[in-house]
């Protein structure tokens, strides 16, 4: 196990060094970002010529990523236009989709397994086809639909909740938007759970358990959800890292200043560090992530070892 | 109004079942204080994109915030635009080149520094030197010595402007390098703000809390997410702030602004999202404003592309004819644009220059008249017409559609125009820059202050700094020094308008339509009003 695990790590290695090369050639071709720092006025070519040698942005492009890897391993991320440094930007912005991520995989998770424990438990019958015509609808509309509506809805009409986040972004604040963002992936978990139930509960092992006379919720529980479960963590795993690159949409619906929020300014600004910084960070998460689903298996299904 | 209690209750306890978090009251967005000038308002706010200096800000976010925390020698009337002395005492010239500038006594910065000759004189140095690479250096290009300071390649050979000399305490000159007779009316702009020593000395601490000699003091920055701005009670200038204080709320969007508006969790939004335009008025009533700003679109020709170039004046009017402005204000923009009939804006007034209709039948709409004009210009480079521009704000897109399908219209032919969107302003920018527009293109335009000179010379002069067509004509070119050097203001405003005629005939630029700012607030406002530059005039807002 522990030799897997580095051996995991280690491999990590090159996917980060490839991935980070890759989004710098990205957004390096997205051109240079000093012109726009002027507005609708043409810069004036003295001042720019300091900010790009200001901003290492004078230099060929692979001396350019170089600075800026060595920067990286030295625990610096550059500095963003606006004089501030990526890393405080990430020191704000990383906490709140955290939270926000956390609330949507929560919510995921608890209501998406039940619902399709209760789904593939119940195959084919008035429950199950109902869920299945509800997870289709969820689906097939767009979360800045789902987005506006509840906000409209909640914030506004209703007056049940405050329609924007606050620059602290609690937890509470943060359930309606968590909700707007999982809803299309609680469908899929529902889904997924649902097929995985239904396909398992006529395995032999559930027969052997109910005839060995264990309780229902004993079987359902610890045998059949812990063998059912196995592509739906995969799926979870994957979304942990779409969820938090993905909340764009979300945070811009609801005012969250998250990572959502600072890629889209970094985007629009041709900010490099700032672009780089994050998805480094958000390449490092969907690498972790992608780990520990990997060790989960053997959790969840002792015929799995890793050596 | 704020919501009930309960309902934040109520929300707490479903949150509860999540996970464990507190409960409590909060003010943000809400506000203290009763009616007597002591209460709190909020309001929306974009991030600025650059550090808050004053002459390096270049936006109107960053620009908002230094309205508020400073005060220069002239301050632009927000009603009427008009340039009026704040710090300054007197500004005095012979020659409309050598200047003397008298500051009034009793002025300090809000950590009680006084504000002298010797704080201007080291903010301009400042904003002018290269190595400080400000954004807004080549507003001190005007000034002896620039050449030196701000030289266009390697380093600076002097370290201060030559042409300012601090006389005593309260008097410092200005030495020009060419006539200007109207210099004095632009240093309301924030770049001419002083800065006291505490800028110089400790950079890094005043950028992440400035201290200014405005009605306001920064009480907290959090960059990226709000600023608190409260009332400086010993603020010693004539327009002290009529309320307590403003809190500067950046949000992510201007659709979540408008809709905490309407929620009643934020007082004032000052720019409001086209796609609620059709509903502002049912969901604010007269708590929207709408009036017009100094910013202008115009739709320039590449004249380093020989099909777009000299000789062509009637393609370039024919086009111009083909364009149903009133239609398009009307129908894409709600009627937050007015159709354009100048090259300058209305909020200089008639005595600032904006003539309405100066631009004749050029600027009107008639789609016979305009195929005939392109036809005889022997039609369209190629048979086609391709519109550019970035796409990421603004509502761009839709509108280079409509213009294209009124040129399509006019012409009798679909596929005679099409747009171009570039991803994002950056990239546009850049393309503009290496010159490799085909065709016409958005040129946006907002003043840096209201006079007439700034809606004509940075942009049409020969090689000026926003002459993005690179068009050039002599005679323009003459009658805007005639203009600069006349002391006379009124002769001078004349002579910049029949420097505006020569645009009338040689068409560089196509003007689309003025632009108005908008902004919607809630009840507990009263005297909200913006200035010629679309930014809400913060001090005189009372809160009830």
């Amino acid at each position: 196990m522990g030799r897997y695990v580095i051996r995991r790590l280690l491999q990590m290695i090159p996917v980060f060094i490839g991935s980070t090369f890759l989004i710098f050639v990205m957004v390096y071709a997205l051109g240079d970002p000093v012109a726009a720092l002027f507005g609708d006025r043409a810069p004036d070519p003295a001042t720019a010529a300091r900010i790009r040698a200001e901003l290492y942005l004078d230099q060929p492009l692979w001396k350019q990523y170089l600075h800026y890897m060595g920067q990286i391993f030295r625990g610096d991320f550059g500095t963003a236009f606006n004089g501030q440094p990526v890393l405080e930007l990430m020191s704000t912005a990383f906490p709140v989709t955290l939270r926000l991520t956390l609330v949507a995989v929560v919510i995921e998770v608890i209501i998406g397994i039940v619902l399709g424990v209760v789904s593939g438990l119940r195959r084919g019958r008035s429950v199950d086809t109902g869920l299945l015509f509800l997870t289709l609808i969820v689906i097939s509309v767009p979360t800045f639909v789902t987005g506006y509506l509840l906000q409209f809805l909640f914030g506004v009409k209703w007056g049940l909740v405050r329609p924007s986040v606050s620059t602290d972004a609690t937890f509470e604040e943060l359930l309606l938007p968590g909700v707007v963002l999982a809803l299309v992936s609680l469908a899929y978990v529902t889904r997924l759970t649902r097929t995985s139930i239904a396909e398992n509960v006529r395995g032999d092992y559930v027969r052997t358990a109910i005839a060995k006379g264990l309780p229902r919720r004993r079987v359902i529980v610890r045998h059949l959800l812990r063998n059912s479960l196995i592509p739906v963590v995969t799926f979870i795993g994957t979304d942990i890292g779409a969820l938090m690159g993905g909340a764009i949409v979300t945070e811009r619906i609801f005012n969250i200043h998250g990572v959502g929020f600072q890629l889209y300014q970094g985007i629009l600004r041709n900010n490099s560090p700032t672009v780089v910084g994050f998805v480094t960070i958000l390449v490092i998460v969907f690498l972790l992530a992608n780990l520990i689903v990997d060790l989960l298996y053997a959790v969840l299904d002792p015929r799995i070892r890793y050596a | 109004m704020r919501r009930s209690l309960h309902a934040r209750w109520a929300a707490c306890a479903i949150a509860v079942a999540l996970a464990a978090t507190a409960c409590g009251g909060d003010d943000d967005g809400g506000g203290s204080g009763g009616g007597d000038g002591n209460g709190v308002l909020s309001s929306s706010w974009g991030d600025p994109q650059n550090p808050l200096e004053p002459a390096n800000t270049n936006e109107v976010q960053g620009g908002k915030v230094l309205d508020m925390i400073f005060r220069g020698l002239k301050r632009y009337d927000p009603e009427t635009g008009e340039a009026k002395d704040m710090l300054a005492e007197s500004i005095t010239t012979d020659d409309s080149q050598n200047f003397t500038v008298k500051i009034k006594d009793g002025w300090t910065f809000s950590n009680g520094e006084k504000v002298t000759a010797k704080s201007f004189v080291d903010a301009w140095n400042y904003g002018a030197d290269v190595r400080n690479a400000q954004k807004n250096a080549y507003f001190f290009e005007y000034i002896e010595g620039y050449d030196a300071v701000h030289p266009e390649e390697g380093d600076p050979t002097a370290e201060t402007l030559s042409g300012l000399k601090v006389e005593d305490d309260r008097t410092f000159t200005v030495e020009l390098s060419q006539k200007f007779s109207t210099w004095p009316d632009t240093l309301g702009y924030n770049a001419f703000a002083p800065l006291p020593r505490a800028f110089f000395e400790d950079h890094d601490a005043w950028v992440r809390k400035p201290v200014g000699n405005g009605p306001y003091q920064v009480e907290s920055y959090t960059k990226g997410s709000a600023m608190k701005l409260r009332k400086w009670e010993d603020y010693p200038g004539p327009d002290e702030a009529q309320n307590g204080g403003v809190d500067l709320k950046v949000y992510t969007d201007n659709n979540a602004a408008y809709t905490d508006l309407l929620a009643g969790n934020l007082d004032l939004a000052d720019d409001i999202p086209a796609a609620q335009l059709k509903n502002v008025e049912n969901d604010l009533g007269d708590r929207y404003i709408n009036q017009p700003a100094g910013i202008i679109q115009t739709l320039a020709f590449p004249f380093y592309e020989e099909a777009w170039g000299e000789g062509k004046e009637q393609l370039r009017k024919g086009i111009s004819r083909a364009i149903n402005r009133e239609q398009i204000t009307e129908q894409i923009f709600s009627n937050t644009r007015t159709p354009a009939s100048d090259w300058t804006s209305p909020v200089l007034g008639e005595e600032g220059g904006y003539e309405k209709g100066l631009c004749g039948q050029a600027c009107e709409y008639d789609p016979d008249e305009a195929k005939k004009m392109i036809e005889d210009a022997g039609g369209l480079p190629g048979g086609k017409i391709t519109l550019t521009s970035n796409v990421d704000t603004g509502s761009h897109r839709e509108w280079l559609d409509a213009v294209c399908n009124s040129i399509n219209n006019a012409l009798g032919r679909d596929s005679a125009c099409t747009v171009n969107p570039v991803g994002t302003f950056a990239d546009y920018r850049n393309q503009i820059g290496d010159q490799r527009m085909t065709g016409p293109f958005r040129a946006g335009w907002q003043m840096d202050y209201p006079l007439i000179q700034n809606f004509l010379q940075p942009l049409y002069y020969t090689n000026a700094s926003s002459n993005d067509g690179k068009w050039s004509n002599e005679k323009f070119d003459s009658l805007i020094d005639e203009a600069n050097a006349e002391s006379d203001t009124q002769k001078a405003i004349e002579t910049f308008q029949d420097a505006e005629r020569v645009l009338v005939e040689e068409m560089p630029a196509i003007p689309l339509w003025y632009q108005n700012g908008s902004a919607g607030y809630s009840d507990r406002l009263s005297d909200v009003k913006l200035n010629p530059f679309s930014v809400p005039v913060y001090d005189q807002i009372t809160v009830a």
